[in-house]
C-alpha cells in the first residue's frame, strides 16, 4: 500500500475512507476490464452454442450423413453437403500449392536476400495485398482473371493434361472439362492471392528470429547466402513457417466474397479442376437469402455455417499454438 | 580437396536470388493489376455527385438517348455504411480496448495468456458465420430486426472486437514499465494510472489499430449480406435494411448491365483509395512512434 | 608465394614465413572505427594470441580475417589482408572462408542436424556426397578436435544435445572438417567451465602442428598458456606484439603493461 504524506485537516478516517475509496475504485475498473474480456470467451462459445441451436432441427433430421451427401437440393428434400465440403478443400488445397512457395520466396528475398531500402517499401506493397477487401478481389477476378484463365491459362492447362494422359495411356481428370473461365481452380488461385500477404509476413518473422549466430556459423563454413538460408536459418524456422502455412490455409477456407464470384456456383462436387464449384462460404453467401424461409433449410444452412466453423476453430488453433511465441514476441497484434 | 563445384554454387546462388525476387513480382501484380483496372474502368465515373448525391438512380435513362443513361450515385451507400459501420465501432472500440486494457494490465497469468489466444483465434472467424451467428441470435431475441442496419452493425462489431483488443493489448505491452511505476511511486491509483498515463502513452498504436479495424469493416459483405440485407435508399432507419457499399459492389458488379458494373467499378475505387490512404497512413504513424 | 617477414616492435619472426599478414587494416562500424592501422604478422604453425580489455577491437580484428566482417551490413574496411601473399578481399569469399575457419565464442552447432551432419555440413556445402569420404572426414574432424571418444556411440544424436564444452569441439570438429588452412578462433572458451575450457586449451596447443592459429581471449593467462606470439591491442589499435613470454615478463609499451599488470581492462 502506498502511503501518502499527511496533508493537514485531514483525520484518520477521512484517510481511511479515501483509502477504501481508491481501492474500491480499483478493484471496480479491474472488475469491469475482466468481465469485458471474459465476455469476448463467452462471445466465443455462444458462437458454437447458437449455431448449434439454431442447426438443431437438422441436425435432428439428418445428423452428420449431410457431410457425405453428393446433393444438394433443398427443395427436393436433398440436403448434402459433400459438394461443399470438396469445393472448400480443393479451392483451398490449389491455393495453397501456388500460393506456399511464392509466399517462402517473398519471405526469402525480403528477409535473407535484400537490402534493408528495398525489403521495407516492398514488404509494405506486398502486405497491402491485404488490405484490399475480398468483395473487390472478386470483381477483379470477374472481369480480369477469369477471361485470363478462359483464354490463356486454362486451355494450356487442358492441353497439356490431354498430353500427358496421352503419353501415359491413363486418363487423370485434373483439367478437363468445359473451359469457361470460373470454377475451382480459378477460385483457388484467388485464394492464393489473398493469403499470401498473411503466409509471407509471418514466414518473414519466423525468418528473422532465426539468431544470427546460426547465420554466422554457415557463413563460416564458406557458405553463399542461399546456402546459409538452407542449411540454417530455414531448418530452425521450421515450425514458424508451417504455422503460417496454417493459418493462411485458415484464412483460405473462410473467404467468402471472392471466391463467391468466381467459383461458378454450382451445387455438384467437382470433378475436374474446371468444374463450377461451391465453398460452404459461398454457399450461405449465394442462396441462404432465397431459402431462409424454410426453417429446415434455414436450419440446414446454419448447420453448415457450424461445419465450417468448426473447421476454422481446429484450424486456426493449431496454427496459434504453433506461431503463439512468434507473434507475440515481435508485438504483431495486427497479423492474423 | 577438390572444389570445382564453387562456380555452379555462385550460379545456383544467384538463380535463386532472382526466382525468389520474381516470387515478389508475382504478388505484386494481381495488386497492380487491381489498382489499374479500377482506374481505367472507374475514373471516369467519380465526380462529387457520384459521391454525394442522395440519388442512386442507376440505370435512369432519357427516353431515346441511351448515352445519357445515369451511372446514378454512391451516396445513400456511402451514408448507409458511415452509420452502420459508426454503430458499430460505438459497440465494438469500448469493448475492445476494455479487454486489450485488462489483458496486457492485469492479464498477466494463465486467464488473461488463454483469453488472448482465443481472441486470436476468433480473427480468424469467417465473417459469413458470424452473419449467420448474428441472424440466428436476433432470429430467437427480436425478429423484427433480424434484417436491418442494427444487426449489421452488430455483426461488423463482432468482426472488429477480436482485432481491437489484441492491437490495443499488444500496443500497450509496448509501454515501457517504468512509466507505470514512475506513477505508482507517485501514489497514483491503479486505475487512474492506467487510464490517464498508459493509454495516452500507448494512444498512437490503440487509435491506429481501432483505424484499420474499422476500415476493414467499411469494407465487408457478406456477413452483411445476410444481415443488413441491402437497399438503394441508405440508411433509414436502424430496424430497417440499409444500403451499404460493400453489398453495393457485390450487387453492382454482378448485376449485369454495363452501368451497373461501371458504378460498381467507382465505388471500388472509392473503397480502394480509402483502405490504401488508411493503410499508409496508419504505417507511417507507427514507424515515427518507434523511432 | 609468402609474405615477407613482419617486424614490429623488434619481433622477428626468425625468418619464418608469416601465413596471414594485415596491412594497415581499419575497420568501420558505418561511421565508428573499430580498427585503426593495424599491421602485423601471423606466423604460420603457430598459436597466436589477439588480448585487450572490451572494446579494443580485437573480436573485429579478427573478424576482418576471413571477411566475416561484411556480414553485418553497413561495415566496411580499408587496408589489406593477405593470405599467402594474396588480399583475401580481392579473391571469392566463399573460397576464402573455405581456407580460413572460425569457431565463434558461442557454440552454435546446427540445431536440426546431429552430430555427424554438423561436421560434415562444410563438406555438403561442397558438393561431397560420397559416404566413404564424408565418414573419414568426420570422424577425423572428431578426432582433432578430441571429440571423437565421447560420440562415437552416438554420432547421428541431435548436435544440441551435447554439453556446452563438447559442442564447442562440436563446432571446431565441423571448422576442421573441411581442411582449412587457418583457424580463427574468437574467445571460445569464454562461455565454458574450466574443465571444458581446459580441453580445448589442450587442443588448440595441439592444432597448431597442422594449421595456423589466431586466437582472441580476454584472459591472460590462457593468451600464456596457449599462443606462442601474443598481441595487445587497446582502442581499436595494436600496442603491441611480442612473443608470448616477452610480452608478458618485458612489455615495452607502458599501455601494455598497465594491463598485464592489471591497472585496468
Amino acid at each position: 500500500m502506498l502511503r501518502r504524506p499527511r496533508t493537514p485537516g485531514q483525520t484518520f478516517f477521512s484517510r481511511l475512507r479515501t483509502f477504501f475509496r481508491r481501492r474500491f475504485l480499483d478493484l471496480t475498473f479491474l472488475g469491469i476490464t475482466l468481465a469485458v474480456a471474459l465476455g469476448l470467451l463467452a462471445l466465443l462459445t455462444a458462437f458454437i452454442l447458437v449455431l448449434l441451436n439454431a442447426s438443431r432441427l437438422a441436425i435432428d433430421r439428418f445428423g452428420l450423413a449431410l457431410l457425405g451427401e453428393p446433393r444438394w437440393a433443398p427443395s427436393a428434400g436433398h440436403f448434402g453437403f459433400l459438394p461443399f465440403i470438396d469445393g472448400t478443400l480443393i479451392t483451398a488445397a490449389v491455393g495453397l500449392v501456388i500460393a506456399v512457395p511464392i509466399s517462402l520466396g517473398i519471405a526469402i528475398f525480403l528477409s535473407e536476400l535484400a537490402p534493408r531500402w528495398l525489403s521495407e517499401p516492398l514488404g509494405y506493397l506486398v502486405e497491402l495485398l491485404a488490405a484490399v477487401p475480398s468483395v473487390i478481389f472478386g470483381f477483379w477476378g470477374i472481369f480480369v482473371l477469369v477471361p485470363v484463365m478462359r483464354t490463356t491459362i486454362d486451355p494450356a492447362l487442358a492441353s497439356a493434361n490431354a498430353s500427358v494422359n496421352q503419353a501415359l495411356h491413363v486418363n487423370i481428370p485434373v483439367f478437363t472439362g468445359p473451359i469457361l473461365g470460373s470454377g475451382v481452380l480459378t477460385a483457388g488461385v484467388i485464394l492464393a492471392v489473398m493469403i499470401i500477404p498473411t503466409i509471407s509476413a509471418i514466414s518473414r518473422e519466423a525468418l528473422r528470429a532465426v539468431p544470427s549466430p546460426q547465420r554466422e556459423a554457415a557463413f563460416g563454413l564458406g557458405a553463399t547466402q542461399w546456402e546459409a538460408t538452407r542449411i540454417s536459418v530455414l531448418s530452425y524456422a521450421r515450425i514458424g513457417i508451417v504455422g503460417a502455412i496454417i493459418l493462411g490455409l485458415g484464412r483460405a477456407v473462410g473467404e467468402t466474397m471472392a471466391v463467391t464470384m468466381v467459383i461458378g456456383n454450382s451445387d455438384f462436387v467437382p470433378t475436374s479442376l474446371f468444374s463450377q464449384g461451391q465453398t460452404i462460404a459461398s454457399l450461405i453467401a449465394n442462396e441462404f437469402l432465397s431459402t431462409y424461409s424454410n426453417p429446415l433449410t434455414a436450419s440446414a444452412f446454419l448447420e453448415a455455417a457450424l461445419v465450417l466453423l468448426l473447421i476454422t476453430l481446429t484450424i486456426n488453433i493449431g496454427a496459434r499454438l504453433l506461431v503463439w511465441r512468434l507473434v507475440r514476441s515481435t508485438g504483431g497484434g495486427g497479423i492474423e | 580437396m577438390k572444389f570445382d563445384r564453387d562456380a555452379r554454387r555462385r550460379v545456383f546462388n544467384w538463380i535463386v536470388g532472382v526466382l525468389c525476387f520474381l516470387c515478389v513480382v508475382a504478388a505484386l501484380v494481381p495488386l497492380l493489376s487491381i489498382l489499374y483496372t479500377a482506374f481505367i474502368n472507374g475514373g471516369h465515373v467519380l465526380s462529387l455527385s457520384f459521391l454525394v448525391s442522395k440519388e442512386n438512380n442507376v440505370g435512369v435513362c432519357f427516353p431515346g438517348d441511351p448515352a445519357s443513361c445515369s451511372v446514378g450515385g454512391i451516396g445513400p451507400a456511402l451514408y448507409g455504411t458511415g452509420v452502420v459501420v459508426g454503430l458499430a465501432s460505438l459497440m465494438s472500440v469500448p469493448v475492445g480496448v476494455l479487454s486489450g486494457i485488462y489483458l496486457s494490465e492485469y492479464g498477466r497469468n494463465a486467464l488473461g495468456r488463454s483469453i488472448s489466444f482465443f481472441t486470436d483465434v476468433m480473427t480468424g472467424t469467417p465473417s459469413i458465420v458470424v452473419g449467420l451467428f448474428v441472424y440466428a441470435t436476433f432470429v430467437y431475441i427480436a425478429r423484427t430486426v433480424v434484417f436491418s442496419a442494427l444487426s449489421g452493425a452488430v455483426a461488423l462489431a463482432i468482426i472488429m472486437v477480436p482485432t481491437i483488443t489484441r492491437t490495443t493489448e499488444e500496443g500497450l505491452r509496448l509501454v515501457p514499465n517504468t512509466l507505470r511505476e514512475g506513477a505508482y511511486a507517485l501514489g497514483i491509483p491503479r486505475y487512474r494510472a492506467v487510464l490517464q498515463i498508459v493509454l495516452s502513452s500507448g494512444r498512437s498504436i490503440v487509435v491506429t489499430g481501432v483505424v484499420l479495424a474499422v476500415m476493414r469493416a467499411a469494407g465487408e459483405v457478406a456477413p452483411l449480406l445476410v444481415t443488413a440485407f441491402g437497399s438503394s435508399l441508405g440508411f433509414t432507419g436502424v430496424n430497417e435494411p440499409a444500403g451499404l457499399l460493400g453489398p453495393l459492389i457485390f450487387f453492382d458488379a454482378t448485376g449485369g448491365s454495363s452501368l451497373l458494373v461501371s458504378a460498381a467499378w467507382g465505388a471500388s475505387l472509392v473503397l480502394i483509395l480509402l483502405m490504401l490512404g488508411i493503410s499508409l497512413l496508419a504505417r507511417i504513424a507507427l514507424r515515427n512512434r518507434f523511432k | 608465394m609468402l609474405g615477407e617477414p613482419l617486424t614490429r616492435n623488434n619481433v622477428n619472426h626468425d625468418g619464418a614465413p608469416s601465413k596471414m599478414v594485415v596491412e594497415g587494416l581499419s575497420a568501420f562500424y558505418g561511421s565508428k572505427k573499430a580498427v585503426s592501422g593495424v599491421s602485423l604478422g601471423f606466423r604460420e604453425h603457430t598459436v597466436t594470441a589477439i588480448i585487450g580489455p572490451s572494446g579494443c577491437g580485437k573480436s573485429t580484428l579478427i573478424r576482418c580475417l576471413n571477411r566475416m566482417h561484411e556480414v553485418v551490413p553497413g561495415t566496411r574496411i580499408e587496408g589489406r589482408v593477405l593470405l599467402d601473399g594474396e588480399d583475401i578481399y580481392r579473391q571469392d569469399r566463399v573460397s576464402v572462408r573455405r581456407r580460413i575457419g572460425m569457431v565463434f565464442q558461442k557454440p552454435n552447432p546446427f540445431p536440426t542436424m546431429s552430430v555427424y551432419d554438423n561436421v560434415a555440413a562444410g563438406l555438403r556445402l561442397n558438393g561431397m556426397r560420397k559416404r566413404a569420404v564424408l565418414d573419414a572426414a568426420v570422424t577425423k574432424g572428431l578426432k582433432q578436435a578430441a571429440l571423437w571418444d565421447e560420440v562415437k556411440e552416438n554420432v547421428y544424436g541431435p548436435g544440441i544435445g551435447l554439453s556446452g564444452g563438447q559442442q564447442q569441439r562440436l563446432c571446431i570438429a565441423r571448422a576442421l572438417a573441411i581442411e582449412p588452412e587457418v583457424v580463427l578462433m574468437d574467445e571460445p572458451c569464454s562461455a565454458l567451465d574450466p574443465i571444458a575450457t581446459a580441453k580445448i586449451e589442450d587442443l588448440i596447443f595441439d592444432l597448431q602442428k597442422t594449421y595456423t592459429v589466431v586466437i582472441v581471449t580476454h584472459n591472460m593467462q590462457q593468451a600464456a598458456r596457449v599462443a606462442e606470439y601474443t598481441a595487445f591491442m587497446y582502442l581499436g589499435e595494436l600496442i603491441e606484439y611480442d612473443r608470448t613470454e616477452k610480452l608478458f615478463e618485458q612489455p615495452t609499451q607502458k599501455l601494455t603493461e598497465n594491463y598485464i599488470t592489471g591497472r585496468f581492462g
